[in-house]
């Protein structure tokens, strides 16, 4: 009976250190923003920021995180120039998503100066990242 | 008479086992010959499938000559109305991919039919634009492709060619959405 209990609470125990592991990105991430001054990182001025449209010349004048990525982040994307389907940025439809730094950091630089015509601040990306990664914090 | 027989059968002997060591002579190049195949070269480098593949279809780099590819490198940063900026040590390696596996770097047939219908002094940016290209796609009626909501325009390859990643842009392996199949 011992055993089995101590079984079962090994098990239980798994997909708890599953999502802590996603989250050590996301928080070095965090300590990143945080040494250059982030100490607030705010899930709803990034759902904001998220949703905001900005102008730009070319082919595609108004943009947005929502031009490829839908203002949904459950659901699946669609890259506005190719269409090639691009998957849900939430970790908990997608657990890939954060948990590889370099791409985090890949894409953010592109996606930026694409969407907003310059780099993000530190600032925007961490309220950004909270605001992606907001449903998995929930859970730790 | 007898003795006549035995050497020439000798000779007989060693000169059918001396073929495959002849053949085998490093001379000749048998890669060249095996590695002349119809399409064009299949890139599976992860790096190069995960940094281009994410956007678009990953092209095969025999498709266009290294001139171009070195002029599409060059700026990444306004890639076809995105950004595409690399880090320089993957930009490195994807450079070097692209140059030594393009069209006029290939020993494959098709590579060679898209190389030497550039002209010299031109540099495209899109295979589409291309004389080869061109050529083989001008029969297809734009309802096909431009008109068609499945296919959207004629940079998605592998709508039709259903082997196009992986080099293969055989007429067999054609199969045109809500049209099926194509022969020339």
């Amino acid at each position: 009976m011992k055993k089995l209990i101590l079984f079962l609470l090994a098990i239980s125990v798994i997909p708890l250190s599953h999502v802590h592991a996603e989250n050590r990105v996301v928080q070095n991430l965090f300590e990143q923003y945080a040494s250059q001054g982030v100490t607030q990182p705010s899930a709803e001025r990034g759902e904001k920021l998220w949703q905001q449209r900005f102008s730009a010349t070319g082919k595609f004048s108004e943009r947005s995180c929502t031009s490829c990525h839908t203002s949904n982040i459950n659901k699946s994307g669609k890259h506005i120039r190719t269409n090639k389907v691009i998957k849900p940025m939430s970790p908990t439809e997608n657990p890939k998503r954060l948990t590889n730094m370099k791409k985090v950091n890949k894409w953010f630089k592109r996606n930026c100066k694409w969407t907003f015509g310059r780099e993000c601040s530190a600032q925007e990306k961490a309220d950004i990242l909270a605001y992606l990664s907001k449903s998995v914090m929930k859970q730790k | 008479m007898k003795s006549t027989l035995a050497i020439g059968s000798v000779i007989f002997t060693i000169s059918i086992l001396s073929i495959p060591v002849v053949w085998s002579d490093s001379d000749f190049d048998w890669d060249k010959y095996k590695r002349k195949s119809s399409g064009v070269a299949a890139v599976s480098n992860p790096v190069y499938q995960e940094e281009c593949g994410s956007c678009h279809m990953a092209y095969p780099p025999g498709l266009l000559p290294s001139r171009s590819w070195e002029k599409i490198m060059d700026h990444l940063d306004k890639h076809f109305d995105d950004n595409a900026e690399l880090d320089p040590q993957t930009h490195q390696t994807i450079s070097q991919l692209l140059t030594k596996n393009s069209a006029d770097k290939s020993n494959y047939r098709r590579s060679q039919k898209f190389s030497r219908s550039i002209s010299q002094n031109d540099i495209p940016l899109r295979i589409t634009e291309t004389p080869y290209f061109i050529r083989e796609h001008n029969e297809i009626p734009k309802r096909m492709v431009s008109g068609n909501p499945k296919v959207q325009s004629f940079s998605q390859c592998n709508s039709c060619h259903l082997k196009a990643e992986k080099g293969s842009f055989n007429e067999h392996n054609i199969n045109i959405p809500g049209y099926g199949r194509w022969d020339d």
